[in-house]
């Protein structure tokens, strides 16, 4: 195993990337034989650092740390659509590609969220990082035209279900993982670690 | 990144253009698509689309990691990294408001699985032919509840490849060619996005016969929601157009549908016109789906997935869009058995031709429809084939 520690970073100044440490991580090939040791390929191990950029949904992932749930609104009057909530967020309006406004929705989700529909799953695909089983859960809002996907890490999962928002303040991913839900009732004490309620 | 010019280079294709194809799932369809509209946009005469894939040059659990980044990987791969669970919440809602939460609907989505199983082992090229029934589907492990391992498709090593060509040219390469019909629809990739809508027309549906669906089935009033595609029912719209079809189970004689599970096969009936909404299951209970109808004895009305579909032939994701197709063709052309029973066949495949063999030419067949279907109904293609003795009146 490499050593890790100078794994790569990046910071954005003066609008570029400035990159720091290394971006990948060079591993020799192995031969692939068969059961009489004919060579039939070779292995090609990977080790990279992509380098993702969230562009105007930004403030959507860092606010999740500070127990924000944001979305945007539409709020050209002569939009056909106008007032339309989206969560997931849309930085423009789908109907007249005018610049939505962001808006803090995390009171009409506490006020009204509720499991739309769900799936619980003991299998998940490689690089998983959520604990087993997983809860989805697709959530409703009262005045959102949307309905988002998210996870349910605490109780079993129900459709109709009022759900309340919890957010990974402590120890923040500062990605969709820091956004979960739990139902209408849990105890603080109950919730999973590095999350709250606000 | 040009995985296409290797392969156009072995196949001696030099210096015509080429072009790589990527839409998931629906990438065999699509690639159809794009020569489709390369030769009836009169650029070329004569075209290949091609697909293949090898789904088992990773570990499945990395596998199922890369189909679930045909997911928003900002908003929703990091859930799971796993792909049946986005469906599962539509086998749910659907499950739910349209089934009813019955046990009877659970035993119909398994039927499919036994159904597709089961045609698969009368086909050699199939990878996941099995004889089972549906206590076995709906006691294999569970995926992402309520989808159970058998009633998931295939992770296959597969390519297949048909050739397009202007009339004046096909008539020159072939005695016998097929009229074909191309057509997508497309819908957003994240289901979280598909606002309430009313729901758009095919030529065999009024907009009466979905004024009550809300009372009907409870809570299935929103459209397309978790439980409806809006991307193949637009596919259908303009194919259907194209093609001058009225009404699919009367116009077409069998068809070949992206089965990725049973639930989403059972959502595209209805996406489709082959059943109204809310009463997809009723293609399978009423026996119509099936080559020969297991209630009657008498061929099905319009056979689904003879081949096996992607739960029982393959799912090698950029080919089988095309193999769909290749499939309806050789019934259109009367050569299923020649194709399917040839022991050379079996053996070059290394399949053992089960001795209850049983030729599923659907006799007469004039008319067939392929749907290929990408995330999780994010794109979606319509090809229709159809025999030039039998054409349809076209109204557009
Ligand atoms: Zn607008």
């Amino acid at each position: 195993m490499a050593d890790l520690k100078d794994r790569g970073t990046v910071k954005v100044v003066d609008g570029r990337f400035q990159f720091k440490g290394k971006f990948h991580y060079i591993y020799p090939n192995t031969p692939i034989r068969d059961e009489n040791g004919a060579l039939k390929g070779v292995t090609n191990p990977r080790d990279m650092t992509y380098i993702h950029m969230y562009g105007g949904e930004a403030s959507f992932f860092n606010s999740l740390k500070d127990g924000k749930l944001l979305g945007t609104r539409c709020e050209n009057p002569k939009c056909e659509h106008t007032g339309t909530i989206h969560v997931p967020f849309k930085i423009h309006c789908p109907d007249c590609l005018k610049r939505n406004t962001i808006v803090d929705i995390t009171k009409i989700a506490k006020k009204s969220a509720t499991v739309h529909t769900f799936m619980v799953t003991e299998r998940t695909g490689a690089f998983n990082t959520l604990e087993k089983p997983i809860r989805f859960i697709n959530i409703e809002f009262e005045g959102v035209s949307t309905i988002l996907m998210s996870y349910l890490p605490v109780g079993e999962p129900k459709i109709g279900m009022r759900v309340l928002p919890i957010f990974q303040t402590k120890n923040p991913t500062f990605t969709i993982l820091d956004l979960a839900w739990v139902p209408v009732g849990t105890a603080e004490s109950k919730l999973p670690e590095g999350f709250t309620f606000s | 990144m040009l995985g296409e010019s290797v392969i156009h280079d072995r196949l001696g294709l030099d210096p015509l253009g080429n072009i790589g194809v990527k839409t998931g799932g629906a990438t065999g369809g699509s690639t159809i698509w794009e020569a489709f509209k390369a030769v009836a946009s009169g650029y070329s005469d004569c075209t290949l689309a091609m697909g293949w894939e090898r789904m088992d040059e990773v570990p499945t659990d990395e596998g199922n990691h890369l189909i679930a980044c045909a997911a928003d990987k900002d908003w929703e791969t990091p859930l799971g990294h796993i792909y049946t669970g986005y469906y599962a919440v539509m086998a749910q809602k659907y499950w739910q408001v349209f089934g009813k939460s019955e046990d009877s609907f659970r035993e119909t989505m398994a039927k499919i699985a036994v159904k597709n199983r089961g045609y698969a082992r009368m086909n050699p090229h199939a990878h996941g032919a099995m004889d089972i029934t549906v206590e076995d589907v709906l006691n294999s492990p569970v995926v992402a509840h309520p989808l159970r391992a058998l009633d998931c498709c295939l992770m296959s090593v597969g390519a297949a490849g048909v050739i397009l060509a202007d009339e004046k040219t096909a008539y020159e390469l072939t005695d016998n060619p097929l009229l074909l019909y191309s057509s997508a629809g497309s819908h957003t990739l994240r289901v979280a996005d598909r606002r309430d809508m009313e729901i758009p027309l095919l030529p065999n549906e009024t907009a009466d016969q979905y004024k009550d669906l809300g009372k009907r089935f409870l809570g299935g009033d929103r459209y397309p929601g978790f439980t409806g595609f809006l991307a193949a029912r637009m596919a259908a719209y303009y194919g259907y157009r194209m093609a001058g079809i009225t009404d699919p189970t009367e116009d077409l004689d069998l068809v070949e549908l992206h089965d990725a599970f049973t639930i989403s096969d059972i959502q595209t009936y209805e996406d489709i016109g082959i059943r109204p909404y809310g009463e997809g299951r009723t293609y399978v209970e009423s026996g119509d789906c099936y080559h020969t109808n297991p209630h009657t004895g008498k061929p099905g009305k319009l056979p689904a997935n003879l081949s096996g579909g992607l739960i029982g032939n393959m799912h090698a994701v950029g080919a089988t869009g095309i193999m769909q197709v290749v499939e309806v063709a050789q019934h259109l052309w009367g050569r299923w058995a020649e194709m399917h029973g040839d022991q050379k066949k079996w053996d070059a495949f290394d399949r053992k031709k089960p001795s209850d063999w049983t030729d599923l030419q659907v006799k007469g067949a004039k008319r067939g429809l392929a749907i290929s279907h990408a995330g999780v109904g994010s794109q979606v293609t319509a090809t229709i084939l159809i025999h030039p003795d039998h054409q349809l009146e076209r109204r557009f």
